[in-house]
């Protein structure tokens, strides 16, 4: 196995350093903002950042998945839109009750996922076309249904957005939090202990090994674009609690933003390599940039972006002086 | 004739769609001259197209290596930002275009730095400035939008010249010079060859490097006129919406052209097709009194479509058409690199 050995004869897996450096940096920028900025360093401003992202960090699960096995998924933002508004629009006008339209956007979003990942499979078309065609359809049916934003009036889903769950000490979260860390888990589990979880590194890793080793590599292809479809629906609930409405320009770049996370977790795009903690990580470090844009103040939005893409380029400079140097 | 072949089902759909436009609207076809310009719904197609057809051409070239470039967009937005600012400024419209184009070339320099020099794979390379991109067209602009009113300027993507529109003559002077240098000269084979293995062109004693850095020079160059285009046609910049999502849109005309996005061939005639398909599209849309809500979802539809037709799996289970030998296949494959 390569590893890295650093001074005192502590040797890490070269696997865990993009992890460990994302860690670092996590840590490095809350340091930084504790220093600069009053009322920065508290805990609840690490929860915030789960807060204010967990349809983010479950949305960046699914996408972990199909980077994993070398594809990629552009219609997750449109997804999370469409349930958004399918839940908004069905609350809004029939009234349905939210235990049947929670399940059955879920069931959409896994649908969808599942007819890109058929024709990924069986007809050979590249990722990147099939679900740029999927993102087109579900931004689209999204404006079919409305063009304007529908509010979410239902009990049920105003009393969940303004649950708080106290923790100790002052310390607060969202039920949308315990949500995501909840698919965070099954998910980690999942890829590290289950049949699917191997068969999909080894997909990412080499399809035609994979296909020689008798794995079951097209419905594994067809398992994970379903489990981004699912993730995605699930993230647009999530966004419909934290936004109480439904629009068909929620989300829009969201999967920019889910790439970026996962690509700044450590996972490399060919696939085969990654794990869904550098993800998690991504994810904070990419709310933590905008808490600290807040907490300044006086820079504009545009700086969020710039910021995004230099700290991309700075963490992919890093995985290939890393793995340049671990190659033997 | 192998080259026919790839171009038959793009020239079908464009053909379908032109003939469902023909069946909706009345003169469809009808192209007149009006106050010493060339008007006409073909003509709008061209003059509306102009700045796809321009980022797809660079685009194929790019994929052509193997790669691809999400970065387009933001360097549409950066150039029409910067063009814009240093003519409200009172610079000169020349200086500003050369300024711009300058920046624009610079830009992909660097995404040929990141993906030739030091290895980064061109979807990530290219997706650093297509996020940070956006935010620097933004800094220019400094979050508004600049209206410039300049009529040097207007004349790149609202003006005419010998009747025809400004935007389709630079169009087909780019289209005569790209397919000068790639079918005329060594250019295109090296271009293939690169895509084909990169590792064994080098060894083969091609410039692999500078190969890949000036394909992504020259698709952001050519993102750079269209950005011009595009921001000379409303007459002002706008750094958050300028060609959003025209990455997309360009992506996905070489792949309708024919072009695979696995690299090592392309086609400059099924590109300039695909991007007029899209735009054709478009149009039709409007023609045939879609709603507008409906647009992506008629578009989700035709990628869907044309997508399917192409691909030789789903050709084979449709049509019942015999499977080719195994063998076959590698074979042909070997061909197409060489030739």
């Amino acid at each position: 196995m390569t590893t890295l050995s650093l001074g005192g004869g502590r040797v890490i897996p070269a696997k865990y350093v993009p992890v460990l450096v994302t860690a670092c940096l996590f840590a490095a920028m809350f340091v930084v903002g504790g220093i600069r900025y009053d009322g920065f360093a508290s805990g609840q401003v690490v929860l915030n950042v789960f807060i204010d992202n967990a349809f983010l960090l479950v949305v960046a699960v699914g996408m972990t998945f199909v980077i994993l096995t070398g594809g990629i998924d552009l219609s997750v933002g449109s997804v999370v839109a469409l349930s958004t508004m399918i839940s908004a629009t069905l609350m809004a006008g029939p009234g349905w009750p939210p235990y049947l339209v929670v399940p059955l956007v879920l069931l959409i979003g896994s649908g969808l996922g599942l007819v890109m990942g058929y024709l990924v499979h069986a007809f050979d078309i590249q990722p990147f076309i099939v679900t740029l065609a999927g993102m087109f359809l579900a931004r689209g049916l999204c404006y079919t249904i409305g063009t304007d934003s529908v509010p979410i009036e239902d009990p049920t889903f105003t009393a969940f957005a303004q649950t708080r769950i106290d923790l100790f000490a002052d310390l607060w979260i969202s039920p949308s939090v315990l949500i995501a860390a909840v698919v965070v888990l099954v998910a980690a589990y999942v890829l590290h202990y289950t049949r699917l979880g191997r068969a999909v590194y080894a997909t990412g890793g080499s399809e035609q090994s994979a296909l020689l080793m008798g794995l079951p590599v097209g419905r594994t292809k067809i398992a994970v674009y379903t489990i981004s479809g699912f993730c995605s629906a699930l993230g647009g609930v999530l966004l419909s609690f934290y936004m109480l409405s439904g629009y068909g320009l929620h989300a829009v770049g969201m999967e920019l933003d889910a790439i970026a996370a996962v690509v700044i977790g450590g996972t490399l795009l060919t696939g085969g390599t990654g794990f869904l903690l550098g993800t998690v990580l991504g994810v904070l470090v990419l709310g933590l940039i905008q808490t600290i844009l807040s907490f300044e103040g006086t820079l504009s939005s545009w700086w969020t972006k710039i910021f995004i893409g230099l700290l991309l380029f700075a963490f992919i400079l890093l995985q290939r002086l890393f793995s340049a140097r671990t190659r033997p | 004739m192998a080259a026919m072949r790839r171009l038959i089902w793009p020239l079908l759909i464009l053909a379908a769609l032109l003939l469902v436009n023909v069946a909706f609207i009345p003169g469809f076809l009808s192209i007149e001259v009006r106050e010493g310009h060339l008007y006409g719904s073909l003509i709008d197609i061209l003059r509306f197209g102009a700045p796809l057809i321009l980022v797809s051409l660079g685009m194929t070239l790019v994929i052509a290596t193997g790669g691809i470039d999400l970065s387009v967009g933001s360097v549409v937005a950066i150039s029409g930002a910067l063009a814009c600012l240093q003519i409200s400024q009172d610079q000169g419209v020349f200086i500003a275009i050369v300024l711009a184009l300058g920046l624009s070339v610079l830009l992909g320099a660097w995404n040929g730095f990141l993906v030739a020099g030091i290895g980064i794979q061109p979807i990530i390379a290219t997706l650093i400035l297509m996020v940070a991109g956006r935010g620097l067209a933004q800094l220019i602009t400094d979050g508004q939008i600049i209206t410039v009113n300049d009529p040097a300027y207007k004349l790149i993507g609202g003006g005419y010249w010998l009747t025809v529109p400004f935007g389709v003559l630079i169009v087909l002077a780019v289209l005569a010079i790209t397919a000068f240098l790639t079918r005329r000269l060594a250019l295109g084979l090296l271009i293939e060859s690169v895509g084909g293995n990169a590792e064994a062109s080098r060894l083969a004693g091609i410039r692999s490097r500078g190969i890949i850095v000036m394909v992504y020079a020259f698709a952001a160059l050519c993102a750079g006129v269209a950005g011009l285009m595009i921001s000379s046609n409303v007459s002002s910049a706008d750094g958050n919406n300028a060609g959003l999502w025209i990455e997309l849109d360009a992506i996905l005309a070489v792949v309708i052209g024919g072009t695979s996005l696995a690299g090592g061939r392309f086609s400059l005639g099924g590109t300039v097709l695909g991007a007029l398909i899209i735009q054709t599209l478009t149009t039709t849309i409007y023609s045939i009194g879609v709603p507008p809500e409906t647009t992506l979802l008629f578009k989700a539809l035709v990628v869907a479509v044309v997508c399917l037709v192409q691909s030789p799996a789903f050709r084979d289970k449709v049509f019942h058409r015999r499977r080719r030998p195994p063998s076959a296949r590698p074979a042909e494959e070997k061909v197409r690199v060489t030739a």
